[in-house]
């Protein structure tokens, strides 16, 4: 029974070791952040890929972490898109920043209540629930048209200044710079997830999910929270396109936007966090470069990498990129090792 | 009334042509074929081309909708699918989701965006009227072609030899495969079947339907629909659940047209949710 106390702290110490910043991500966020002033004509695309890397983000947790595989996180996306929307045209909370936070609640509030009926069933039943639950929030949104604007969209929306000091410009800067930050403050918290004990239960029910429950792992409690703060997070997601557009429209609840973030995941890589942002910024130059060329069928060349990328093995690809990443990690390490060679700045393995 | 049973069923076969093709593939490999609609839309407008522009005549139209949806099926199934059976689920939804992409834009580029229609002979047109029930005539004859093509299906499965070997492939593939039985030739006929059933399904169907590049994303969730609450274990099981789902869906819009297709959508995730097995499945641990 003595040898208890050291292994705990023996765990808590490896704990803490993972979960330390390496300097990679520091740079990471560092070069996000200067993106502010290095790419000043550039904001509104880039606003565009925050969001949908808080969105691959959010499926991240669950994919990646959990293994639910999952084409109905649009319902969370479009179910806080329109709640933000319609409290900020009825001026019922004007303060965009409380709006947000309490679509991501909405959405979360969702994200529960539907995870019982997701955590049954096979992966068939998971795809078929999760895509009805956003097919169904879509055809609601479509019948009471009277609420939601049906298929002209949420017309109508004002957005307060943020904190009722900064307000949006239409160069999108101030849009920018607040999903900037609200992706940056989710990603810390997904990060603080996924680091903690909780994180490492959840990468085990993944692994074998008969194997954790016998090691007295509640699975299904850990999935149920997992996907309600997923939900919340895809929440947060729709309610800032929301609010930086003064905009919502029927096509935050179809198919392709769970699909586009389907690829999203995979071009970036799952279950490490970085790999839905790293995987938006390479997928917004894509559509925009694409689109640049050939305007309407976009689709069919996004379709095409998503085939050639399961053809080719997404294992495959995840190998090439990592023995990028782990190069790019050992540089970033060397360099860092230098001036203070007494920190072990062990890399962190993915 | 019954007008509304009426076109239900017609509905609904016409959901089970399209889709029984997709439940064999799924209970057979285990794989989730969510591009099965582009073989119908495949189909449908295969029949447009023939029939509008090239003046073949309609019942000769639907045949060969069936067999060149049947070698497109085939094809693809050969060069393609073959290598993503064994992968997870994901890849399999990443990789049918993308060929849904890529056949909507494609059709989109060589046919144009704007619905289509096939030109139904006059004989088709109209309505009989027997006991006061209005019947459509073109929705009779769907009636008459699909329930032959179910009792002909039937027969296939239950009374021949490649009936039975399909069977058995479903059943236990690891088995059949120690019998003897080249499980990949049995799925690659039955793949290039069920699309040229799906071809058929979508050239009888581009009049009810309605035909448009976004066809194969729009009636995916019924297939699938299909399939989950009908189960894959048999052909009976998709058939109740697509005469289920068109008497359901016309009726819906009948009554409640404000719901809309909610009312499909909720049936779907309550019967999931009592059987996830599918509502007509056998209870047999696979």
């Amino acid at each position: 029974m003595s040898a208890m106390v050291p292994l705990a702290d023996d765990v808590s110490a490896f704990l803490a070791r993972r979960a330390r910043w390496s300097p990679l991500e520091i740079a990471f966020w560092i070069f996000a952040f200067a993106t502010i002033w290095l790419f000043p004509g550039k904001y509104l695309i880039m606003k565009d890929t925050a969001i949908l890397a808080l969105f691959a983000l959010s499926l991240d947790l669950i994919l990646g972490y959990a293994g639910i595989i999952s084409l109905g996180q649009a319902a969370f996306f479009g179910l806080a898109g329109y709640f933000s929307g319609l409290v900020a045209k009825y001026g019922i909370i004007n303060e965009p920043v409380i709006a947000l936070v309490l679509s991501g609640l909405v959405a979360a509030a969702l994200g529960f209540v539907t995870s019982f009926l997701v955590l049954r069933g096979s992966d068939l039943t998971r795809l078929m629930v999760t895509l009805g639950v956003s097919l169904m929030l879509g055809e609601l949104a479509n019948r009471y048209s009277n609420i939601t604007g049906g298929a002209d969209g949420l017309q109508g929306v004002t957005i307060a200044p943020i904190l009722g000091l900064l307000r949006f410009d239409l160069y999108g800067h101030t849009s920018y710079i607040y999903s900037l930050i609200v992706l940056f403050i989710c990603f810390v918290i997904a990060r603080r997830i996924v680091y903690s004990p909780f994180g490492l239960s959840l990468r085990s029910v993944k692994g074998n999910a008969l194997r954790a429950a016998a090691i007295g792992i509640p699975v299904k409690w850990r999935l149920v929270a997992i996907y309600t703060v997923s939900a919340g997070i895809a929440g947060i997601a729709g309610a800032l396109l929301t609010q930086t557009t003064a905009f919502c429209s029927l096509d935050v609840f179809s198919l392709d936007r769970s699909a586009d973030l389907l690829l999203v995941l995979i071009i970036g890589g799952t279950g490490y966090l970085y790999g839905g942002l790293i995987g938006a910024v390479i997928y917004k130059f894509l559509q925009d470069w694409i689109a640049s060329l050939t305007p309407q069928y976009w689709q069919f060349w996004i379709g095409l990498v998503l085939v050639v990328i399961v053809l080719v093995g997404r294992d495959r690809v995840e190998r090439w990129t990592a023995a990028l990443r782990g190069a790019i990690a050992r540089l970033g390490t060397r360099l860092m090792a230098r001036p203070a060679s007494l920190g072990s700045a062990a890399p962190d393995g993915h | 009334m019954l007008t509304i049973l009426f076109d239900g069923i017609a509905y609904g076969m016409l959901l089970f042509v399209l889709a029984c093709g997709l439940s064999v593939t799924l209970g057979l490999m285990n794989f989730i074929n969510l591009a099965h609609g582009s073989f119908a839309m495949a189909g449908g407008y295969c029949t447009v081309i023939l029939v509008n522009r090239m003046g073949i005549p309609f019942a000769l139209g639907l045949p060969m909708a069936f067999l060149a949806t049947a070698v497109l099926g085939g094809l693809f199934e050969r060069t393609l699918y073959v290598h993503v059976y064994a992968r997870s689920h994901l890849d399999q939804v990443l990789f049918t989701i993308g060929l849904v992409f890529m056949s909507v834009a494609a059709i989109d580029y060589t046919m144009g965006s704007s619905q289509q229609f096939v030109q139904i002979p006059e004989a088709l047109q109209g309505q009989f009227d027997v006991f006061g029930i209005g019947m459509g005539k073109y929705r009779l004859l769907i009636i008459v072609v699909c329930g032959l093509l179910t009792v002909a299906l039937q027969l296939m499965l239950t009374k021949t030899r490649f009936g039975s070997r399909l069977r058995a492939a479903v059943d236990d593939q690891r088995v059949a495969r120690g019998l003897g039985i080249n499980v990949g030739a049995v799925f690659a006929i039955t793949f290039a079947f069920g699309s040229g059933l799906a071809g058929l399904g979508g050239a009888l169907g581009a009049e009810i339907l309605g035909l448009d590049p976004t066809f194969p994303l729009k009636y995916m969730i019924y297939f699938l629909i299909v399939v989950t609450v009908g189960g894959t274990s048999s052909i009976t099981g998709p058939f109740l659940a697509s005469i289920l789902l068109g008497i359901g869906d016309v009726a819906g819009k009948y009554y409640v047209p404000k719901l809309g297709a909610f009312v499909i959508y909720t049936i779907m995730i309550v019967v999931l949710l009592l059987r996830p097995q599918g509502l007509f499945a056998r209870s047999t641990a696979r």
